[in-house]
Parts: structure tokens; sequence; C-alpha cells
């Protein structure tokens, strides 16, 4: 009973018991949903493994957001980046249809990581430095990005035929679990380590709540503003190298289109403010999980692809309302007046 | 008391007001005449404050009967209070910011014109009218509220619930802020209310003030409700008393330090430093172990000089040397390497970080000079915490606590702990005991002198209140229009003095 009560009151209870309720929608309505073989290749395979393969870049973006976010910024830039360092990965690999690379294939993951960090930068110097509000400075580079991975592929798709470069989106041969499920993990450890074993935490959170106060207080306000826009550039570089990987070829118009949207809606689901402040690891990366699950389940159940945004869009709703300040408060009137009344029926008898 | 009815316009009964896990007020009562002046007075976190919202509606009381003009009353919102007339000027101006004078006057109730819109020009009239006739203050009415200082501000937040025929006017704290002048001239606005008939509730941590305005007073303690006097008949110290719930000798609040300078080395050397605007060069020493006082009116430049020495501005011209070795100072960082600490003015905006916890806020300071990546251990946080915790006999119910969610004197302690923690050698204390009850200021009083004498820390104490610059400095510094005026040493400084010293009729040696 304790452990519930205490379960119920951490910040993870609603995030956690939306995703549950999925997938007990997915246990009852949808045939062998928990299933995971091993195939003949060695991988495994199974709607959990499928979830959190498709989930990957999504939960990257959305650690790297969630720190902006805690900042009280945001970075509607993300998907626009994705498709820089895309296009910039499939650059460097180029298209040779013999499989043989342009440069070695480290040299362009490198230059894709980077791509992604100079974004960072470009967006960490309008919001820190210019002090220009983060919706319009991030703006700015959503809307010139896909122009400039347009420029870097020269307008063309460029399909990369290099196989080592389908291991990112795919499998590594011999391993068991997708590459992007283990670069997911990664980023999640390294979120963890900084979360924990730095005062990045602290400074971030702070910056967020009081940005004058915590001037006063030492703490290099530009500096933690900066190093979060560069952060989330290098998770969106990295989610860039998965995504076109995944199709083996560098789309300036698609690759990670409306990913941005899904990112923070993720770090919401799991219970940061948009205000900024205190931030949850935990709930993003569970968040980021529930929206590619509900997108799953829905393809599970049969809903056409041109449906599931409108039924996405529903349940969403509901997780969102839950959690709105205004129905948690809702529901304790509606237990306090439940507990007079049974005090009163005991009173009585 | 209350035999007579029709004397009283607001009788408040047995008010309970539960929070989750607190009783906030417990079975007070209150009750207020018709035209008159009545303070609530109590140390902070006693209750005035949760009484003044259970009146004004923005909370529900658990318990208890409101009566207003003769009929029970219930304010679900604090719009539903105003409509029955009674209005509210907050501490903190609540007015918006960047809308005019006028429009702030009359937003939501605009005057309209024949076609549903909003009648700018009889707008703009009406408000400079009410503003001329009510209060006898002629300004600009369509220049934006930022424009015009606090005093100011708060004039117009009183224009706007004297013109909503408010019949009782409530004043959460509205002197903090002001200078003398502009008080006496909240004054006098105040007992043309009162005149008309208009009761006021005013709160005020200033003791002079309530004796100058009030008529009677309210007093709670710890969420109860300790009595009501007439303050021509309650003397100070019994007031003081029955608000701390103790006794209080004379000599407790007015405890003389020992007024010797020390003639130790310097810690801090300003040399004709001059920041344009801000500072007019100045030449001061702050030798080890000393309280040193920034005396002057409210905008004399007091917090400019700390906030040059902490970084926070940057010097045009002069040298500022640190333990007798010239430093070049570009941010507050660089003065916390050299073991400067400093408490803003403004606790809410510059001080607290409102949704951290008092661990959190405590061990800040500490962490951002050990950087990012030298992460204190969180053993060694809760250790620091609850050592502070005691030390300033901070009230929390524990460590993880929101600091927004302690008192206003609580908060203080806590901004303290979080730079004694980084054991500085000069700490400078701008106004800290603004808006703080009389138990917590005569605490902080005390640690300041304490940490001088017994620690060696240097401490600038920074004050508009007199009395605390005499019980706690060796030596005053007076500042009047930027620019450093004379010296008080010793025995010299005396309320008196102080004060014929910011008019110019003092001179002692400087």
């Amino acid at each position: 009973m304790d452990m519930l009560k205490k379960f119920s009151q951490s910040s993870l209870a609603l995030p956690f018991t939306a995703l549950a309720l999925l997938l007990l929608f997915n246990a009852v309505f949808v045939d062998d949903f928990f299933k995971i073989q091993v195939m003949d290749n060695g991988n495994l395979y199974g709607r959990p493994i499928d979830i959190l393969y498709r989930a990957s870049s999504l939960i990257i973006l959305a650690l790297g957001m969630t720190f902006v976010i805690a900042t009280g910024g945001i970075d509607i830039s993300v998907g626009a980046v994705v498709a820089i360092s895309a296009a910039t990965c499939c650059l460097m690999l180029g298209g040779d249809i013999s499989g043989v690379p342009a440069h070695p294939f480290i040299v362009a993951i490198i230059a894709a990581l980077c791509a992604g960090i100079i974004s960072g930068i470009w967006n960490g110097t309008l919001v820190a430095k210019f002090k220009i509000q983060a919706m319009v400075a991030t703006l700015i580079l959503m809307t010139a990005g896909r122009g400039i991975a347009q420029l870097l592929t020269d307008g063309q798709i460029i399909t990369v035929y290099y196989k080592p470069f389908s291991y990112i989106g795919g499998n590594i041969p011999g391993v068991m679990l997708p590459t992007a499920m283990l670069i997911a993990l990664c980023m999640v450890l390294l979120v963890l380590f900084l979360d924990k074993k730095t005062s990045l935490g602290l400074m971030i959170q702070s910056v967020g709540i009081n940005q004058t106060a915590s001037r006063y207080a030492g703490v290099k306000v530009t500096a933690v503003l900066f190093a979060v826009y560069i952060f989330s550039g290098f998770c969106a570089g990295t989610a860039g190298l998965i995504e076109s990987s995944l199709i083996r070829a560098a789309d300036a118009n698609n690759a990670g289109l409306n990913m941005e949207m899904d990112a923070i809606l993720a770090v919401t689901l799991g219970g940061t403010l948009m205000v900024g402040g205190r931030y949850y690891i935990g709930g993003t990366i569970i968040g980021a999980i529930t929206i590619q699950t509900l997108t799953t389940t829905m393809y599970a159940v049969g809903v056409s692809s041109d449906r599931l945004p409108a039924i996405k869009a529903v349940v969403i709703l509901l997780i969102i309302t839950v959690q709105s300040e205004r129905f948690k408060q809702m529901f304790r009137e509606w237990r306090l007046k439940r507990a007079d009344a049974k005090a009163k029926e005991v009173s009585h008898a | 008391m209350q035999e007579n009815n029709d004397e009283y316009i607001l009788h408040m009964k047995n008010i309970d007001m539960f929070f989750p896990g607190v009783k906030a007020l417990k079975d007070v009562s209150f009750n207020l005449k018709k035209g008159e002046v009545h303070s609530l007075m109590g140390e902070n976190g006693a209750g005035k404050s949760t009484l003044v919202k259970v009146l004004t509606g923005v909370y529900q009381k658990t318990n208890g009967t409101i009566e207003f003009e003769g009929r029970q009353i219930a304010p679900k919102t604090p719009l539903e209070s105003q409509q029955i007339g009674i209005s509210t000027v907050y501490q903190e101006v609540n007015l918006c910011a960047n809308l005019t004078v006028a429009e702030n006057i009359y937003i939501g109730r605009e005057p309209r014109g024949k076609l549903g819109q909003i009648d700018w020009s009889t707008m703009n009239a009406n408000a400079k009218k009410l503003l001329l006739e009510e209060l006898g203050i002629d300004i600009d009415v369509t220049k934006v509220l930022n424009f015009y200082p606090v005093a100011m501000q708060q004039m117009i937040a009183i224009a706007r619930a004297i013109d909503t025929k408010c019949r009782i006017l409530i004043l959460d704290e509205p002197t903090s802020s002001l200078s003398d002048k502009e008080t006496e001239r909240l004054f006098a606005i105040m007992r043309k209310l009162k005149a008309q008939g208009i009761s006021i509730i005013f709160i005020s941590h200033f003791l002079e003030q309530i004796y100058t305005i009030c008529d009677r007073v309210t007093i709670l303690r710890d969420g109860e409700y300790v009595g009501e006097y007439d303050l021509k008949d309650l003397p100070r110290i019994q007031l003081i008393s029955k608000m701390m719930g103790k006794e209080v000798r004379e000599d407790d609040i007015e405890s003389n330090v020992d007024k010797s300078v020390p003639k130790d080395e310097n810690v801090l050397e300003f040399d004709h430093v001059t920041v344009p605007g801000k500072v007019k060069d100045l030449t001061m020493q702050i030798k080890k172990g000393e309280v040193i006082g920034l005396g002057g009116l409210l905008g004399s430049g007091r917090t400019e000089i700390a906030e040059t020495i902490f970084g926070v501005m940057l010097k045009s011209e002069g040298t500022i040397k640190v333990d007798g070795v010239e430093v070049s100072v570009k941010s507050p960082m660089d003065m916390m390497m050299h073991r400067i600490a400093f408490c803003p003015e403004d606790r809410k905006v510059q001080g607290i970080i409102g949704d951290l916890s008092v661990r959190e806020n405590i061990i800040l300071a500490m962490q951002a000079k050990d950087g990012m990546f030298k992460h204190m251990p969180r053993s060694r946080q809760n250790e620091l915490a609850d050592y502070y915790i005691d030390l300033l006999r901070i009230k929390v119910s524990d460590r993880e606590q929101l600091i927004k969610n302690l008192s206003g004197g609580n908060q203080q302690k806590v901004i303290i702990a979080r730079w004694l923690a980084t054991e500085p050698n000069l700490l400078i204390l701008d106004e800290p005991t603004r808006g703080i009850d009389v138990g917590t200021k005569t605490e902080i009083e005390a640690l300041s002198v304490r940490l001088a004498k017994e620690k060696g820390m240097s401490v600038i104490f920074i004050s508009g209140e007199m009395g605390e610059m005499v019980r706690t400095c060796s030596r005053v510094l007076i500042i009047r229009d930027h620019e450093k005026i004379t010296e008080l040493n010793g025995d010299e400084i005396s309320t008196a003095h102080i004060m014929q010293a910011i008019a110019g009729d003092y001179h002692g040696h400087a």
C-alpha cells in the first residue's frame, strides 16, 4: 500500500500509467503482442522490440529537447537538423553504386554529428548571446535547415550503397538488438550521467526557474543556455544518422519531418512543463515510447494511415487532460468529498 | 466589544484555514470599523497574508463566517470580492507593466462608445481627473506604467481601487519600497480616504509607520488570534512581545555593538572607482572583521555600489583591490573566486529559485563556484543544508521543501546560507531585513555582528532603516546622489547623525 501511494505521488505515475494502459489494450486486443522471437539471422523480432526500435530517434531528440525546455526554451529546429545531418552523412559517403564510400565511414559519422553541433551553436548564439526568444530563434533554422540540406545534396536524393551504412538503422551482423536501440540506450546513459554526476541538472533547472537569481548566484547563464542548445543539436545529429540509414539515403524534404513536434510532445507527456524548471528524464523516455506504441497499436488494430493522426490526437488529448493541474485538482476535491461522505456515514452508524 | 454593529463594516469570526497538512489559521477573528485604519501584525508566517487572502477570495476558508456590511459573504475569486467593495493593493504592484496608466485603471470596465469601441479620450480624461482629484497626482496617463517608479505605480493601483467604489482597501506592505517622502504622501492619501469613510487594512513591518497612521491593530501569532488593541493604549514593546509571544527587553532590540573599528588589513579597497551614471568617484576601504554600513536614501546609489563590488556592474575608471592586490572584474564569478558574496536586495527576483528545494538553493552558489563537473555528492549536500538550517534556525519541514513555500524571513535566511556556504571573506547584505518580521530581523542583525567579531568576516550592511545601522555597524558610509558624502565612525553613529549626514548637515571627519 505504501509503495502504491509513493508511486502515485511520484512524477512518473501518470506517464507510466498511460503507457501501461496502452500496453494493456494491446495485450487484450492484439494477438501475440508481447511475443518476441529469435529470427534465423539471430536478430530479435516482435512488437515490443519494434516499438523501441522505431522510438529510438524520437527518444534521442526528446532527451535533448528535455534540457532545452527545462531552461524555459524550445528548439523547433531539430527536425530540420536531422535533415542536415542526414544530408551531410550521405554526402560524405557518396552515392557510388559499387558501394565504395567517398570518405571513411567514421569521417562521415563525425561530420554528421558536427553538423548537428554546429546547428546547436547557431541556435545557442541566437538564444544565449543575442537573447532572441527561443521559438523565434530556432524557427530560423527550422525554415532554413531543409534548404541547407537541399544545397548540400544539390537537390538530389543521394542513395548510399555502402553496406555498413545500413547497420546504423538496421542490425550490426551478429548483434541481436537493432543498432538504433543501442544508440538510444547510450544516449540515455549519457544523459543520466550528466544529470546525476554533474551539476548540469541543477544549473539547467535553476536557469529555467529564475534566470536573474541564477546569475546573482554565480551561475553562468549564457554557458548553460549554450550547452543545452548544442546538446540538442548533437542529439538531432545522432538521430539524423539513424533516420538516413533507415532509408539508406538523404531525403532533404522528408528526413525528420515534424519530428520536433513529437519530441516536444514526448517531453510534455513526461511531465516536464513548457515554462521550464523541473525536468523528468524518465518521463520523457516513457513519453516517447508512448507515442510510438500508440502508432504501432493503431497499425496493429488496422487503423489506416490516413486516419491515424486523428485517433492519435484524441488519445493524446486524453493523456494531456488527465495530467493537467486542473484535472488533478478536481480529482483531489472529488476524493476529499468522498472521504467526507464516508466519514459521515460512519458517524451516523 | 461588538455591541454597536453599525460601527463595524466587517466581522470575520472563527476563521479556520487548513492547507494539506498545515493549519494556517486557527479560530481567528478580525473586526474592522468603518473609516478606520487597522493594522494586521504578526511575524512572518503568522497568517496575515492568509487571512487577507481568505477575505479577498484567493483562498476559501475551511470554517468560520465573514460578515460584510451586515450580510454573510463567501467570495470565491478576487474579482467577486472586488465587486462587493473589497480591494487590495499588494506589495508587488499587480498591474500590467506595459499598458498605459489609464488602461491599467480602467481595464475590464473601459468607457465604451456607441459601437462598443473603447472611448479612449474619455478614458484618458477620466483617469487624469481621477488621479488629480482623489490623489492630487498630475501625470501623463497615456504613458505606460513602467515609465513611472514603483511608488507612483502603487498610487495608481490605489486610484484604481478607489474608483471601483471600494469600501475596504487592503494595503499589503505598500511602503516597503517607498522612500520617506513617498510614504508621507501615501499616508496623506490614506487619511483622506479614511475621512471619506473607507476602512483600510494596513499591513507593514515598520513599527514607526503603524503608530503614525493606524488606529487599531489585530495581532496574530502562529496562525492564532492574539487580540485586538487600540494602538494609543499599547506601548511598542508590548506590541512586539505580543507578536513574538515572549517578553522582550528594550535593549534586546537596541543592543549596541562594539563600535571599535578594526585596524587590520583591508579586505577590499576602492580607489576612485566610477561607473557611469551609477557610482561617482568612490574611494573606500573595507577592513577585515568589520560591519560597515552603506547609508542613504532609496535610489542614492547604495545598491549600485554593492553591485559594482560584486561585478554585476563594471567600472569604467579607478582600481579595485582585494586583499591588497589589484583585480580585474568581469562577472560575479570573478568576485566569488575572491571570496566575496552578495545577497541582493530583491529576494523574489534576484534571490530565491522558487521551484528548487531549500537544499538546492543553499548549495547553488557553491556548486556554481566549483563548476559543472565538480559535482558535490548528495550526502555532502544534505550535510551542508542541514548544517545551515540548524545554524540559522531556518524553519522548514525538511530540506527538500520548495523555497517558495517558506515565509520571507526564512527565504532570506536560505539565501544567506547559500553565501555562507561559499565561506566568503566579505559578505554584502543588501536590505537583508526588508519585509521581514521583527524576530528574524533581530537574528539577522545579530548574525552580521557575530560573523564579523567571531569569524573575522567583513560584512557590508545596506539598509534604509537607520536604527538597524546603528545597531549593527561600526562604520557607516553615507551615500547621496551616487557619491560618498561622509563616513561616520564608532560613537558618531546614531540615528540623528546619519539623518543629518544624509541631509548634508553633519560632516564628522571624512
